[in-house]
């Protein structure tokens, strides 16, 4: 039988390649990656390498300002350092806000993978249960769901995850559809492959792009949810430290000690900015429709 | 009235290109998109530029028309447009050439047609953007346009969108707009492409017309001998960005030069007046059972909703019945919404049954279940149409292959060895194994997904379209080994196409479907050479470049009113 030639120098995963130097090209993008992991660094190290423990009260150097007496970043109405706090509170919440996206994607994966797959009637119950979901005002589900539950980080995360899922299962849902109809679905189909193998080793794997881009536009979001209840005292409870409720702590001393508000907002700020320019950049490098050629 | 009404101050040459040179951006397969390619254009003729995929006949036609996709640049030669220099001059002087000067028809009418804008107002924006006439003289003009490409009822149509056409309409279409301001040079990118062989004819007739009766000078992009055959004056052929070939249709034709357009013609499937010679290996045939008898088999979509009152009902496979023999291969030809696809889906099961019986063995598979019907899902395999599509892009050869055997209980060591055992039968490296689809050209990964197919060693293939979306010189090596499997394992083949030519080529048996039906049902060379059914008369008669002798004398007179 005739044999035609293959290449056979190893090659490298062009695309692969190519998506990667396309993200490395998007110069805001890699800006969000250097800050973000700057960020998570500080706040995993930074409190081993300060002078002061967030929890130590020094009340003879109440409102500080940044750089007096070894507070870089001044101290608070209890004499707390500052800078300590900032970086425990942020643990918190870039941990509230990674585990909540997780949650949320895994979630909406899973059901938006399930309702472009299915039929008429399953698509319809879920996807309707989606717009359930959307159509409540976010910010007042989370308070009351706050209000009812106890507050703890986790059940935060998992309240945050359960208003966040519905934009993945979105994505996915319109993915999977468009995908379903392709000729590789139909030879799993002709070669007898189950229906979950067939949703989740053929289909999934063809959506991961959106599905990256998607999550990590859900962290900034989950960060920022996560800002808004604590300030609002519905959120991350003290003594425990998250940079929303140490804006809510902060705005009686506006005029007097600005840094107070100012440092974590910009903390929230550089955070939610860096993950939003990173979700741009894998949006743009994942799309091939952004290939010059 | 013909060629020769030119004004004799127009030069004998329309469009003239030398030296042309298109850098491709770095980090492609090669350096050049085009290099150094050279041609001439008489007026009043029609040169066909031909080559298989990723020759540059594409991009010589857009390079003429401006068009280039922004990374590409041309980097040297020159192109002369009745008299003017055009490489290098201001956009805005080139955007009044087109559509004045020259003017381009898409390969693809329903993608190049504004889905929102109804066929009068795109033909009458040509001519606005070109700042002609008045609302009034353009609307008649529209009109004139519309007639002169021959469609129905043209005052009914200038207020038509898009798509309420048909495929041949929408070609017209496009022609009537690039025909709005006069252009005396036309380049058309595989116009016909797209289009059922019988409305190819019709649209091929009507580009040959309007360039003889307007005395235009026709660029013609083509992948296929048959159509230059059809209309061409002279020919280009092209390969790999260079020119290998020029002259006149009927010396490129008859007596080729260039090893490279030998080849091309060698593979120019024909219609053959003797049938298949019966496959040996395969036993006894004629006293076997049939594999699959199909009896009565009815399919019809509906869409919209019966409770609104909006219900469509396209009746798509209507009483059809025929038997499938082992190590023979059906044919099953028709032109696109002929109920073929939709058969072929059908008897593997991705489509529910409305009504008859698929006997496969004794068993009837239509009135099975999913679930019982798991079991016999070896037997019966499919060979898809896109090999782009076909084959899942984040997955290697090996896992493509050995996932089906691996679902149906076989060890993953015993699937591993057959499928590179498969790959060697197929014609392909074993080391392809751990490789991912997109490292292939378009022939290999057909070949890919033929040897899917095979892994279950199933006894019947149904073939949809399965060298359809290949060049003609890889579609000859694909059809060799399909008939090469089917000799050796005896499989029974069922082969889905729209074109007659690759159907003669590997049939044993043909049935004609037209509207869900079958018309038509017999030997090869019975059918092509002597239909019964008017439809099957008409797809004969319509297909491209069969009757070389006739394309020989119109091209004669041509030569002789010019």
């Amino acid at each position: 039988m005739a044999s035609t030639d293959i290449d056979t120098t190893p090659l490298p995963r062009w695309w692969h390649s190519r998506v990667v130097q396309r993200f490395f090209g998007h110069r805001l993008a890699l800006l969000g990656l250097v800050m973000i992991t700057l960020l998570t660094l500080a706040c995993g190290i930074g409190p081993y390498l300060l002078p002061y423990d967030s929890l130590h009260i020094d009340l003879l150097a109440r409102f500080a300002p940044p750089l007096t007496g070894g507070h870089y970043l001044g101290t608070d109405p209890l004499g707390r350092d500052v800078a300590a706090r900032l970086l425990m509170a942020g643990r918190i919440s870039l941990l509230v806000g990674f585990f909540a996206m997780l949650l949320a994607t895994v979630l909406g994966t899973l059901i938006g993978v399930v309702a472009g797959y299915g039929g008429r009637t399953v698509n319809a119950v879920l996807m309707r249960l989606v717009d359930g979901f959307l159509s409540f005002p976010t910010i007042f589900l989370l308070l009351a769901l706050a209000v009812a539950l106890k507050p703890s980080p986790i059940m935060i995360t998992v309240i945050i995850a359960l208003t966040g899922w519905m934009e993945v299962a979105r994505i996915v849902e319109a993915e999977v559809r468009s995908l379903k109809e392709r000729e590789f679905v139909l030879a799993g189909r002709m070669l007898g492959l189950g229906r979950a193998h067939i949703m989740f080793r053929e289909i999934l794997p063809n959506c991961m792009g959106p599905i990256i881009v998607a999550a990590t536009l859900t962290v900034a979001r989950a960060i920022l949810l996560e800002a808004y209840i604590s300030f609002l005292g519905f959120g991350i409870q003290p003594p425990l430290p998250s940079w929303g409720n140490m804006l809510n702590g902060a705005q009686q001393y506006l005029g007097s000690a600005p840094w107070l508000a100012v440092v974590p907002g910009a903390a929230i700020t550089v955070a939610v900015t860096s993950f939003n320019f990173i979700g741009d950049g894998l949006r743009d490098a994942l799309d091939v429709r952004n290939d010059s050629f | 009235m013909v060629a020769g009404g030119q004004s004799a101050s127009a030069p004998a040459i329309a469009l003239s290109v030398r030296g042309l040179t298109v850098r491709l951006p770095d980090g492609m397969e090669r350096r050049h998109a085009i290099e150094d390619i050279s041609f001439d254009l008489p007026r009043g003729q029609i040169l066909c530029v031909i080559g298989e995929s990723g020759s540059g006949k594409s991009v010589t036609a857009n390079t003429v028309m401006g068009l280039l996709p922004k990374v590409m640049q041309t980097s040297a030669g020159s192109i002369t447009l009745e008299g003017r220099e055009i490489v290098g001059i201001a956009p805005e002087e080139l955007r009044r050439l087109r559509g004045q000067v020259v003017a381009m028809i898409f390969q693809d009418p329903l993608s190049a047609l504004n889905p929102l804008m109804t066929v009068g107002a795109q033909i009458d924006e040509t001519m606005a953007a070109h700042g002609i006439g008045t609302p009034g003289t353009r609307r008649e003009r529209a009109i004139a346009l519309l007639t002169e490409v021959g469609l129905p009822e043209p005052a009914l149509m200038y207020h038509q969108y898009p798509f309420r056409l048909s495929g041949g309409q929408r070609q017209r279409v496009m022609i009537a707009m690039a025909l709005a301001l006069e252009p005396t040079v036309l380049i058309a990118d595989e116009p016909t492409t797209a289009l059922d062989v019988t409305t190819q004819a019709q649209i091929l007739a009507l580009i040959r017309e309007i360039q003889r009766r307007k005395g235009m000078s026709v660029l013609f992009i083509t992948h296929d001998f048959g159509v230059v055959a059809e209309i061409a004056d002279s020919v280009v052929v092209m390969e790999k960005g260079h020119v290998v070939e020029r002259g006149d249709a009927e010396k490129v034709l008859k007596s080729p030069d260039h090893p490279y357009t030998q080849r091309l013609i060698a593979a120019v499937p024909h219609l053959r007046a003797e049938d298949r010679p019966r496959a040996a290996g395969a036993g006894a045939p004629a006293k076997a059972e049939p594999v699959l008898r199909v009896r009565n088999l009815v399919k019809t979509y509906r869409s919209g909703s019966a409770l609104f009152g909006t219900q469509r009902v396209v009746p798509a496979v209507q009483d059809v019945t025929f038997d499938v023999w082992p190590g023979r291969t059906l044919g099953i030809v028709g032109e696109s919404g002929s109920g073929k696809s939709s058969l072929g889906r059908l008897l593997i099961r991705l489509m529910e049954v409305d009504s008859g019986e698929i006997l496969f063995g004794d068993r009837d598979i239509a009135a099975l279940s999913d679930a019982e019907f798991r079991g016999l899902r070896p037997k019966i395999q499919m060979i898809f149409q896109d090999p782009f599509a076909s084959l899942n892009p984040r997955m290697t050869i090996g896992t493509i292959l050995t996932v089906g055997p691996i679902a149906h209980g076989t060890r993953a060591a015993r699937a591993r060895d057959e499928a590179k055992a498969l790959l060697d039968l197929v014609g392909l490296d074993a080391r392809a194994f751990e490789r991912y689809p997109h490292e292939f050209s378009g022939g290999q990964r057909q070949r890919i997904g033929i040897a899917r197919a095979l892994m279950f060693k199933p006894e019947l293939l149904v073939a949809d379209e399965a060298v359809s979306a290949l060049d003609v010189s890889i579609q000859a090596q694909i059809l060799e080994l399909l008939d090469g499997i089917q000799r050796e394992t005896g499989v029974a083949m069922i082969f889905i196409t729209h074109d007659l030519r690759v159907a003669s080529q590997i049939c044993d048996e043909i049935a004609v479907m037209q509207k869900g039906r079958i018309v038509e049902f017999g030997r090869p060379s019975r059918i092509f050479f002597h239909p019964e059914a008017d439809y099957t008369r008409e797809l004969v008669a319509a297909i491209p470049g069969e009757h070389f002798g006739e394309q020989t004398r119109t091209a004669a007179e041509t030569a002789a009113r010019a």
